[in-house]
């Protein structure tokens, strides 16, 4: 490092930290799902990119009938385009509750096959559907460009937007779960499944409408991925695998756990790869998970859950 | 000779089994197959040996691993390591900047070996080492998880970040591991060349041989009291816990016999294929090989051979004429066989195999009846 004078490295860091967050803002929203549907479930969803991604072709999708239909409401498209995007892998994470994982609550293992198996299909569905290249939706000017503080500082509009977006999203999921009668009821749900079916609570509602919330809130993911990079149907496999350790890493059952491990594992990965290649910076930063795993395997904020 | 019978055959049923795959893969397949279709098949049946290790470790053992590409993958590069040694004598290397190094090292500007590679000059280290590292490397990362009681989903997980961190590593690190192209260009073997047609048939029996053998250890161990416990923990594990037996031990002993078994599959991969790649240790290879193992029936071992070869079949024929259709079939088949048909094919021969083999039963005594009723009419006919 030694080439690089202080306030070089200062700039270096505050760039790469923000390209950080953006990742982490991807990351997070991903995990949120996946912590939902995994921490209060115990489901593991291997086709969670693919939800993922469905958010992301929803947002391409909108674009494109904006722009050739309605071309002067360019500017507002992409609000709605995260609110359908929410709606549609809600929607389609409704059905594949009801079809497919709540024969098998009682197999986690089984899910993991089943999930993966339905990430196959979905993958090849977008591949048909909307071919094998990767597309991007035109974005709105208002999320172009970049703000500069000062002069070898360039922050993009776009992450902001992101961080933004995130923030709203992750205050409304902790509303959910800890302030609304709703979140009680899941969370009794997950803490003793049998005495809150016999106190009346409905628990395969709850199930069902947990594991779309978890998958639409994927969606906005998708959404927000879209902003940073271009979407082709395998992309949310190459997330799945960081996402799932964002979780586990934070600590199933814990939303804090969850925000803390998705914020030191982007800035860890986004930080080192300035200085050395970015797969070297992906074995890094996952060996050392691993290896703080594997001696501390409740992760960061263990659950208080008895299980 | 009993024993023999009992524990590494599995009784009558068992042997049945085991001498039916038997004639399969060592008779009718070299008889009806030409030389490239037995080529291949001997390429499944590697895939094979990860299949049958993980009905050990999952079907019976209840750990589900989504990392046995790990230990294909070190078995196969391990070999794929000597050979290419071999392959770059200085001779055959004249061309290079530095002649007596693989092709993909000068290509990116090393000029010495790098010291991981010189054991890989002897042929007996590389034996151990395929023998050895994989099941080693499973003792460790087992001991640290099981000792801490990680299990279940948890590991699964794990396992398979680590087979991507390997292949992040193998594509990265292009100078030493050949990146993503794979270590190639595999000759020979102590100067016999691995890719004439008398190479290829030998590899491909020598293969069998050692996959009939896995199974046959295998089944010892799972007749044998370990086994018990195996079924015992994977039902109730704290019972088994309680009951004085350490857990953790003999998890760590079922993963690490299923990372050598996986590992010697890798390593015929690489003799056969002649090459190996980042592409067989990675996530989706190694959940192939829970698909192979789920399809064939987690609980039996040579249901998990015939899922392997049932499956690549598939894949083969259908990526041939329907790319498209493939990945449909596949995902569906994921799906059925958990929902519908968690012991797989062998689970459905379980179920209603007995009508098959009651009808042949039925058949023979018709048979026998028609043929014993006629016979002493006939002879007193024939008296008479």
């Amino acid at each position: 490092m030694g080439e690089y004078t202080y306030s070089e490295l200062g700039s270096i860091l505050a760039m790469q930290g923000f390209a950080g967050i953006s990742l982490f803002s991807v990351l997070l929203l991903m995990a949120l799902g996946l912590a939902i549907i995994f921490g209060q479930m115990g489901v593991i969803n291997m086709a969670h990119g693919e939800f993922m991604a469905v958010g992301a072709y929803t947002t391409y999708f909108m674009s494109s009938l904006t722009e050739s239909y309605l071309p002067t409401l360019m500017p507002y498209y992409f609000l709605i385009a995260i609110l359908l995007s929410f709606l549609v892998a809600g929607l389609l994470g409704y059905l594949a509750e009801f079809a497919l994982i709540r024969h098998l609550y009682k197999r986690p293992l089984d899910t993991l096959l089943a999930t993966w198996g339905l990430s196959l299909i979905m993958q090849q569905s977008f591949r048909s559907i909307f071919g094998a290249r990767e597309v991007s939706p035109t974005l709105p000017d208002w999320l172009m460009g970049s703000y500069q503080p000062t002069e070898t500082i360039d922050i993009p509009l776009n992450g902001m937007f992101v961080l933004a977006l995130t923030a709203v999203v992750t205050l409304g999921v902790f509303y959910l779960l800890f302030k609304s009668s709703w979140g009680l009821r899941v969370r009794a749900t997950t803490q003793n499944r049998i005495m809150s079916g016999a106190v009346g609570i409905n628990t395969k509602k709850i199930d069902r409408y947990t594991f779309a919330l978890g998958c639409g809130i994927a969606g906005i993911a998708g959404a927000a991925f879209t902003t940073i990079a271009s979407t082709g149907p395998t992309t949310g496999s190459l997330y799945i695998v960081d996402t799932f350790m964002v979780v586990v890493f934070g600590g199933a059952a814990s939303l804090f756990g969850t925000i803390a491990s998705a914020f030191s594992i982007a800035q860890a990965q986004s930080i080192l790869e300035f200085f050395i290649s970015g797969s070297m910076a992906k074995v890094y930063t996952l060996l050392a998970l691993v290896i703080i795993l594997m001696f501390k395997p409740e992760g960061l904020f263990a659950s208080k859950v008895r299980r | 000779m009993s024993f023999v019978y009992e524990k590494l055959m599995g009784g009558k049923s068992g042997l049945t089994g085991f001498i039916i795959l038997a004639t399969l893969i060592l008779v009718i397949f070299p008889t009806f197959l030409d030389l490239f279709r037995l080529n291949l098949v001997g390429k499944y049946l590697t895939y094979a040996f990860a299949a049958v290790s993980l009905v050990l470790l999952w079907g019976y053992g209840g750990t589900l691993s989504l990392g046995q590409g790990i230990f294909f993958g070190l078995g196969g590069y391990g070999m794929a390591m000597f050979l290419k040694l071999e392959a770059s004598s200085p001779e055959n290397t004249a061309i290079q900047s530095t002649p007596g190094i693989p092709d993909f090292m000068d290509w990116n500007q090393i000029t010495s070996l790098p010291w991981f590679w010189e054991p890989f000059n002897s042929f007996t280290f590389t034996i151990l080492a395929i023998l050895i590292l994989p099941a080693a490397f499973a003792y460790l990362v087992g001991a640290a998880m099981f000792k801490r009681r990680v299990g279940g989903v948890y590991f699964a997980i794990i396992t398979q970040v680590i087979a991507v961190i390997l292949t992040v590593l193998i594509v990265g690190q292009q100078g030493f591991t050949g990146g993503i192209n794979g270590i190639t260009d595999l000759r020979t073997l102590h100067g016999w060349d691995i890719t004439s047609n008398n190479a290829k048939y030998i590899f491909y029996f020598v293969n069998c041989f050692l996959l009939l053998g896995v199974i046959v250890l295998s089944r010892f161990i799972l007749t044998s009291k370990f086994g018990r416990l195996l079924l015992a923990m994977r039902d109730k594990e704290d019972r088994v816990r309680f009951s004085g037996y350490d857990v953790s031990n003999f998890k760590i002993f079922i993963f690490c016999i299923a990372a050598l078994i996986s590992a010697i599959g890798g390593a015929m991969f690489t003799l056969q294929v002649g090459f190996m790649s980042p592409s067989f240790v990675g996530i989706v290879p190694s959940i192939e090989m829970v698909i192979f193992c789920a399809i064939g029936g987690r609980m039996s071992l040579i249901g998990a051979v015939y899922g392997t070869l049932l499956i690549n079949f598939g894949k083969t024929t259908f990526s041939e004429s329907f790319p498209e259709l493939w990945l449909f079939l596949m995902g569906g088949l994921f799906i059925s066989v958990v929902m519908f048909f968690p012991n797989g094919l062998a689970g459905i021969w379980d179920d209603y195999g007995h009508y098959l083999t009651d009808r042949l039963k039925q058949l023979k005594d018709k048979f026998t009846t028609v043929v014993l009723n006629r016979e002493p009419k006939q002879l007193a006919e024939d008296a008479g």
